[in-house]
């Protein structure tokens, strides 16, 4: 009889096992839709290149505008290096604030010309005005793989050792620049 | 007419059952060494597509996945080990950059998480199922009433006297 009259108080706790297993899961839905609400998208790929050399590359210049772009040019400063090409649409939108960085003289920013036929870089800057110190073309994604690149537009700050010290995956906004990448450039200058 | 259609749907199965797998690898990207691009596509099925990330970039039409595809068969040309090449496409994107996972401390669980759910679930299953069995055993002589016990002793005792139809 005491066997019997154990048995509901068990079931009971036993019941609550699904609940609790439904509840973590709701809770583990709700956190990655609020990471992505927040900007924190899973599906952006971390980089791996974080405190590491610049990779080795040699780029060749566009039409009429040497140099290129090269490993040696990443160091001795705190410098950005954007990946763009024509072809990008969400550069477009970041590049008014590479213009004023330019014209504040904030920091260099070299330009990696990515999948694009040179002419249309070319044309593509004189429309819209040209922020970039050196420029170099990566027409089979040499260097986009090098540094690890996904997609148009990443930015990366390169310490005065040429060092990768922050990866900024698509376009710079103005919040992203001023709570962050302002920030470091200000600190990397210091040490 | 049931021959050739017999025919037809052997042929249909055996085109459908044999031919490769869809793959985006252009003629002009293949090297001319059958055994060296053979190598490289099993490297290529391995590395994930970073612009569409559930696809291989064997598989994938992205521009960055043919130019993965590129230097993938760059390294095999130049006497990577296969191992070597995937190492060197880690080193740039990282574990993600893996279709299929490495064996570090960190993917443990993944490995052997479903080993562990399944026995957890076999553990659960036996001891709930003799429970139940001890529970049918120990408890149904008991529930009998005082007319009903002495129904069941009757028949019993019939039976053991051997009074049989």
């Amino acid at each position: 009889m005491t066997d019997i009259a154990t048995k509901p108080a068990r079931s009971k706790w036993a019941a609550l096992v699904p609940v609790a297993i439904v509840a973590v899961l709701l809770g583990i839905f709700a956190k990655r839709l609020a990471d992505v609400e927040g900007g924190n998208d899973p599906s952006l790929i971390p980089t791996v290149l974080l405190n590491t050399p610049v990779p080795d590359i040699d780029l060749p210049p566009l039409p009429d505008r040497p140099p290129g772009l090269k490993t040696d040019d990443l160091s001795g400063e705190v410098s950005l290096v954007n990946i763009w090409g024509s072809w990008c649409v969400a550069c477009l939108s970041e590049h008014p604030l590479l213009m004023r960085l330019a014209e504040d003289n904030a920091v260099p920013i070299h330009g990696i010309a990515w999948r694009d036929e040179p002419n249309a870089s070319v044309r593509w800057l004189a429309r819209h005005g040209d922020p970039y110190a050196l420029i170099g073309q990566d027409p089979v994604s040499e260097a986009a793989i090098a540094f690890g690149v996904t997609g148009a537009p990443e930015t990366f700050v390169v310490d005065a050792n040429g060092l990768i010290r922050y990866k900024h995956i698509g376009p710079i906004s103005e919040q992203a620049w001023e709570s962050t990448i302002a920030p470091l450039i200000e600190e990397l200058r210091t040490q | 007419m049931t021959r050739l259609s017999f025919l037809l749907s052997g042929f249909f199965v055996i085109a459908i059952t044999v031919a490769p797998s869809t793959f985006a690898v252009e003629p002009d990207e293949m090297l001319a060494d059958a055994a060296l691009e053979e190598r490289a596509r099993v490297i290529s099925q391995d590395l994930r597509c970073v612009v569409c990330q559930n696809e291989n970039i064997d598989e994938s039409n992205a521009v960055l996945a043919q130019d993965m595809r590129r230097l993938v068969r760059q390294r095999v040309l130049a006497g990577d080990t296969n191992q070597e090449v995937l190492d060197y496409m880690v080193e740039r994107y990282g574990d993600f950059v893996l279709l299929r996972p490495r064996m570090t401390p960190e993917t443990y669980l993944l490995w052997f998480g479903p080993a562990l759910v399944l026995i957890a679930g076999a553990v659960v299953t036996v001891r709930t199922l003799r429970r139940a069995s001890q529970r049918t055993l120990s408890t149904s002589p008991q529930n009998l009433s005082a007319d009903e016990r002495s129904r069941l002793d009757h028949l019993v005792s019939d039976r053991a006297s051997g009074d049989e139809p």
